[in-house]
């Protein structure tokens, strides 16, 4: 198991993936502290894999904005930004799709209880939006773990 | 850390200040506080702002980015002001769509259209 070493400005350094291969891709592990710079550079490497395999643009995009809204979700929203808690995040990334699973150690939340942010009393409120844009944009999506987990999955079609 | 280039470049048209966005990615939550504060600065600097925000470089932006537009939008509003979207690429507006953000602000496909569009 051998992971390409990274040159970073930045003292924090992400705890490295687990990377190994299965019969339906790679799979990637994280375990990182709640901080958006630590989200970016698992977000990173889990594109970086997704280059490998043939996906089209709209597809990318989607796995792209998805990622972002779930990672940011997770340190802010489930770990309210404390550092001292983890967010695990694993994906598989093969050439039929890409599984990602992203859990934090917040108190979880109930998928019906979030608002519609397309309500006409919520259309100009400034925050609310990400799980919309994620169910819209993969395959689908279920949480699980009183919703602290979040698994999602795009096809590439 | 060294200092950065700013996020935004702006051009006056008589009274109309159009933006332009120096990042293809309006994502990271720093860069999206940076440009939030830029285009406040922009907004509090006349009466009756008008803004033509042009997203021509923008090929990513996320949810925490629509909520930056949506506060400058209010900001616009509250001040007698004009604010226009132009060259959203078809990617980024599906976004707006999705969120059905497109009916909210109002966009048009190139940034002649969008600066004819501006009342007298």
């Amino acid at each position: 198991m051998s992971h390409p070493s990274r040159q970073s400005k930045s003292d924090r350094r992400p705890v490295p993936p687990v990377i190994t291969q299965t019969r339906y891709g790679t799979s990637m592990k994280f375990n990182i502290p709640s901080e958006f710079a630590n989200g970016r550079e698992v977000q990173a490497q889990i594109l970086d894999e997704l280059g490998k395999f043939k996906y089209n643009s709209d597809s990318v995009f989607a796995i792209k904005l998805s990622l972002e809204e779930a990672v940011v979700n997770a340190i802010k929203h489930g770990n309210k930004l404390d550092a001292s808690k983890r967010v695990y995040v694993e994906a598989l990334v093969g050439p039929d799709q890409v599984e990602l699973t992203i859990e934090d150690e917040g108190p979880g939340f109930s998928r019906n209880e979030v608002p519609d942010p397309t309500s006409p009393e919520n259309i100009e409120k400034c925050s609310g939006r990400g799980i919309l844009l994620i169910e819209a944009y993969m395959t689908s999506v279920d949480w699980s773990q009183d919703g602290r987990r979040m698994h999602m999955v795009k096809r590439n079609d | 850390m060294s200092e950065q280039a700013p996020p935004l470049a702006v051009i006056q048209e008589k009274d109309i200040r159009i933006v332009e966005f120096m990042n293809s990615k309006i994502l990271d939550e720093a860069n999206i506080a940076e440009i939030g504060a830029t285009l406040n600065a922009l907004i509090d600097e006349v009466e009756q702002p008008r803004l033509l925000l042009d997203f021509a470089t923008v090929d990513h932006l996320s949810s925490a980015a629509l909520g930056m537009l949506i506060n400058a939008n209010n900001r616009i509003k509250q001040r007698n002001g004009q604010l226009r979207l132009a060259n959203i690429k078809s990617q980024i507006f599906e976004v707006f769509r999705i969120t059905k953000l497109d009916r909210l602000f109002r966009i048009y496909g190139t940034r002649d259209e969008a600066l004819a569009s501006f009342a007298m």
